[in-house]
């Protein structure tokens, strides 16, 4: 297992190398003058030559991509052009929001994905199964940011109740906007963690139906377990090796949905970080924001991988 | 038998499969999984080889075909050394050498008619010409025991019997030499294994084929073999006739083998070798004699140094064995080691 | 039925008139077609057919383990006197592993591959005996012992995997005893197992069964092993028992053409055949299209338009034995001086 962890972050050296030269790339990447772009149109040519040597353009490429790894290895990001702030304290802060985000997305969709895979699996081909399977499909379908809207729509905007309905009047439970409280984490957690869910409910069905059939359910049966047993603890822990891979790669699939989800309900994360700076043409702050989601992302399948070697003693072996 | 024209011939076959490990995934083992094997088939006679799983039965088969590269030796097919062929020329052997695999729903495609399945072989090999070829497949169902009527159909619409009749047709269609059958009749239900087994004596006796039958089932290779070759951990322990072979075998292991084999003779009480442990790993076999862990005869020289197969008196021609003790075993001055 | 525990019970199991179908949208499948038979405690019993047999369902009935869209539909499975098909689930989750046992034909897949194999011998003496975790363990060290596991202390933190295929039976076999059953049922145990282990494994269930005094309902193709372990047979075709004795005679005197045809179409290795192999002609009927006669009727060389038309009844003969075959009967309209089993010595 050890030996396991340590090729597996060695692994990961050659993947870091990638992501890092590809968003040092991104400065190179448009078109024009970098510097000139920075500074926008019809700037004056003693800002441009002033950005070109705070972003030490003038260097040879090589040099420029050494001294951005070295100083990125060190927790230097550069500096954000719009506001003068480090990259890294810029990020900083937002980071959390980002990660909580996806994090509590993630929990919600395994927890809804499992409990609506276990129970359409057991009950197979019954009505329950068609609708839950169906209410997945549209929630796998449904953009994000569309269902961002609506559920502000109803949720934090509301709809008003007929007055039969006791305690409520209105349906606007939740804020449209913000994070830190409960009532403004609800929706975009949900927003966020939807299509996960849905895909994550899909899986366990399939892989739940898989293992039910494998003879040694059957020799659990025949010994006496009880079904809920037979379920919860013979089954569920063969299914769930498939299901950790598929999780591990919704985490990054998050990532990328929480710039929309942000956007939407002006979370000020790193998603919304990205767009802002991105608007703003701070190229620092893309680039350090797009390294620090990548790590983020390869660290996360590495948690992923011992997580399924834990799970599956078979792989264990050599 | 020695009159007659050797077919193929095997010297020093080895099949070691690599095992990746370690932090950078280097290649730190093998597993042996045919060590060092040599025999012959001639012309128009089965050769079996039989042995429990893992003994490398069925990876000599494959390494012959060269379906897995073979680490080294030589497999001389009609006196041409086929593994130093290049893919070309190799393609032109291929036609005179087929297998049949054991489970001939795997083996062919579940999208194809049976008729497609019998034309691609042939249009691979280009073995005949394309105006026959209806005639042909039409010939070829009729032989394996199938209405010409079916050829349309798809395998799934066939039962287990008639696919293994469909994978025996495809190997006839381009009118091989030699068929090498890798546990074919072992899925099959008995009734049905029986109709397949006289299907192959006698497809044997209308084309002159040559048959290396692999088995696990020494009831259908006494039937059907003509000689016998016994595996244990990728080395031949045995190689004789069948008569031989089942009156006169001289191995430890080929006598406990045929020990273990449950027999329906209600009346007569049979002495049983109970061999101790399971089969080692072929990724570390025993040093000297690989069957010394589980003989119940072994001594300190089995453990040590490796047993030729040879023949000794009362053995008939072509009969050999790899056994230190045979000769004293058989007198019956070699007894069980009791601590051993 | 008076609902009374019955203690003077001879045979540990009966099983009568059991039917058990499978059900798709417009087909009724009669896997099993009113099957009958029983086995004398602390007796063996063997039941022998081809795939398609219903021997297997046979078997997952007792335990009432079939799933659906399969369904037991009638027909009485006594235990010890009493009628399992009356049990409620909770009661049959009380029998199942501490009274009756089953062991399977895949080693390889029938052990949970996420569990220990402690665990997995343990579950038994928890649920069954309500053991702690670590008594538990302790009782499954014992049971590998017994079954013959060297190092068990080591084996038993070990998972599925690490084992080879005949430990991994022999841990199925140590899961099936854990509770000294009165009934195991084993489903073709020794099918994917090496001779030598095979012999292995055949000598420990004897062993165990001789010293624990269980019946055993031992399912297999293999007439091999039927003439080694059993004392007495059951065969089967198409969802129904063609004949039932005892070893010796089945062995010696076999009477219903399809045991002869099975026995005489299986080379053995201690005989040799000159020329074909006999061959039961044709294959087993679909069961979309049973024969409404005789199952065998129509692969049988001695039919005739009795057996076609009229399916014959499992029939008591004076020493005990049954059979299912006109031929055995006051009916009979073929040659009355055919003999099945001496026309098959002539032939071969």
């Amino acid at each position: 297992m050890f030996q396991f962890i340590i090729r597996r972050i060695l692994q990961t050296i050659p993947v870091l190398i990638g992501v890092s030269i590809i968003v040092f790339s991104m400065m190179h990447l448009v078109p024009g003058d970098p510097a000139q772009v920075i500074a926008g149109e019809g700037a004056p040519q003693e800002q441009i030559d002033n950005i070109r040597e705070r972003l030490g353009l003038n260097d040879p490429l090589p040099k420029q991509y050494l001294d951005y790894v070295t100083n990125a290895v060190q927790g230097d990001l550069g500096t954000s052009m719009r506001s003068g702030r480090d990259v890294s304290s810029e990020i900083g802060a937002r980071f959390w929001v980002t990660v909580e985000l996806a994090f509590y997305s993630t929990v919600l969709a395994v927890f809804v994905g499992l409990i609506v895979g276990i129970i359409s699996a057991t009950r197979k081909y019954s009505a329950i199964d068609t609708t839950l399977m169906l209410i997945a499909l549209f929630g796998l379908s449904m953009p994000n940011f569309w269902l961002g809207l609506m559920l502000i729509q109803w949720f934090a905007i509301g709809i008003d109740l007929p007055s039969w309905v006791p305690f409520f009047s209105n349906t606007a439970w939740f804020s449209p906007s913000g994070w830190g409280s409960f009532s403004q984490i609800v929706l975009p957690v949900i927003t966020l963690g939807t299509s996960s869910a849905a895909i994550i409910a899909r899986m366990t069905r399939s892989s739940m139906l898989d293992v039910i059939g494998q003879d040694y359910i059957r020799t659990a049966r025949a010994k006496g377990v009880k079904e809920q047993i037979v379920i919860y603890r013979h089954a569920l822990k063969n299914a769930l090796i498939p299901i950790v891979t598929v999780v591990g790669l919704q985490f990054g699939g998050l990532l990328g949905g929480a710039v929309l989800t942000e956007s939407v309900f002006a979370v000020n994360g790193m998603g919304k970080l990205i767009i802002d700076s991105i608007q703003a043409r701070d190229f620092p702050v893309v680039q350090g924001t797009i390294l620090v989601a990548s790590l983020l992302f390869v660290f996360v399948n590495l948690v992923v991988d011992v997580a399924y070697r834990l799970l599956n003693k078979r792989i264990d072996l050599d | 038998m020695s009159d007659q024209k050797v077919l193929l011939k095997v010297n020093d076959l080895k099949q070691y499969f690599p095992i990746k490990g370690g932090i950078f995934g280097r290649t730190i083992n093998h597993v042996k999984a045919v060590d060092d094997v040599s025999f012959e088939i001639f012309e128009g006679e089965t050769l079996s080889i039989v042995g429990e799983s893992g003994c490398g039965k069925s990876t000599t088969g494959r390494a012959i075909l060269r379906l897995d590269e073979p680490t080294a030796g030589e497999v001389e097919f009609d006196n041409t050394n086929i593994l130093e062929l290049n893919k070309k020329e190799m393609n032109k052997f291929r036609k005179d050498m087929q297998i049949i695999f054991q489970d001939p729903y795997a083996s062919i495609n579940p999208r194809h008619t049976v008729r497609q399945i019998l034309t691609e072989a042939m249009e691979i090999q280009n073995a005949v010409p394309k105006k026959e070829r209806n005639d042909r497949v039409k010939e070829l169902m009729d032989t394996v025991g199938l209405g010409p009527h079916q050829a349309d159909r798809y395998p799934h619409e066939f039962s287990g019997g008639q696919r293994q009749r469909i994978g025996i047709a495809r190997a006839l269609s381009v009118n091989p030499r030699l068929i090498i059958a890798d546990e074919a009749v072992s899925a099959l239900d008995v009734s049905i294994q029986a109709q397949v087994i006289n299907l192959l004596k006698k497809l044997q006796r209308e084309f002159k084929l040559t048959y290396l039958f692999i088995s696990h089932d020494l009831g259908v290779v006494r039937h059907i073999s003509d000689r016998i070759i016994v595996m244990y951990l990728g080395k031949v322990v045995e190689i004789a006739d069948k008569n031989s072979l089942f009156t006169n075998n001289m191995h430890p292991y080929t006598k406990a083998l045929l020990s273990a084999i449950p027999s329906t003779d209600v009346e007569k009480e049979k002495e049983r070798i109970m061999l101790k442990g399971d089969v080692p790993s072929p990724i570390d076999p025993p040093e000297g004699c690989r069957f010394h862990t589980r003989c119940p005869f072994a001594t300190d020289l089995c453990r040590t140094k490796v047993p030729e197969l040879r023949n000794t008196e009362g053995m008939k021609d072509g009969h050999r064995a790899a056994c230190h003790h045979m000769e004293a075993i058989r007198s019956g001055e070699h007894q069980p080691q009791v601590n051993a | 039925m008076t609902g009374a525990p019955d203690t003077s019970y001879d045979n540990i199991l009966e099983i009568k008139n059991l039917q058990t179908s499978f059900f798709t949208k417009d087909l009724e499948v009669k896997a099993v077609d009113g099957v009958s038979f029983s086995i004398p405690k602390g007796k063996v019993l063997g039941v022998v057919g081809e795939s398609g047999s219903g021997k297997s369902i046979t078997s997952l009935s007792i335990l009432r383990l079939i799933e659906e869209p399969g369904k037991v539909k009638g027909g009485e499975i006594l235990f010890k006197g009493e009628n399992l098909l009356d049990k409620s689930e909770a009661q049959m989750r009380k029998i199942r592993g501490n009274e009756i046992s089953m062991i399977f034909q895949e080693p390889m897949t029938s052990l949970n591959p996420t569990f220990t194999v402690g665990q997995q011998i343990g579950e038994s003496f928890r649920i069954h005996q309500g053991l702690s975790k670590k008594e538990a363990k302790k009782k499954s060290v014992d049971m590998l012992k017994l079954v013959g596991i060297p190092s068990p202390e080591k084996r038993v933190d070990q998972y599925p995997f690490e084992l080879s295929g005949g430990m991994r039976q022999r841990v199925m076999i140590a899961i099936a005893l854990a509770c000294n059953p009165d009934l195991l049922i084993a489903d073709e145990p020794t099918t994917a197992l090496d001779v030598t282990i095979q012999a292995q494994i055949l000598d420990l269930m004897k062993e165990l069964q001789e010293k624990l005094d269980m019946g055993i309902l031992l399912i297999t193709h293999d007439l091999g092993v039927v003439a080694e372990t059993c004392d007495y047979v059951a065969v089967m075709y198409c969802g129904k028992v063609v004949e039932f004795t005892d070893k010796k005679t089945l062995f010696t005197e076999p009477k219903h053409p399809y045991t002869v045809g099975l026995m005489e179409s299986i080379p053995q290795y201690d005989q040799d055949i000159e020329g074909d192999l006999a061959v039961i002609k044709g294959s087993v009927p679909s069961p979309a299209d049973m024969p409404k006669g005789c199952r065998f009727a129509p692969r049988c060389p001695f039919a005739t338009d009795l057996c076609r038309n009229k399916l014959p009844d499992l029939e008591t003969d004076e020493d005990g034995n049954q059979i299912r075959c006109w031929i055995y009967s006051d009916e009979w309209d073929g040659d009355p001086e055919v003999n099945v089993y001496e026309r098959s010595e002539s032939t071969s």
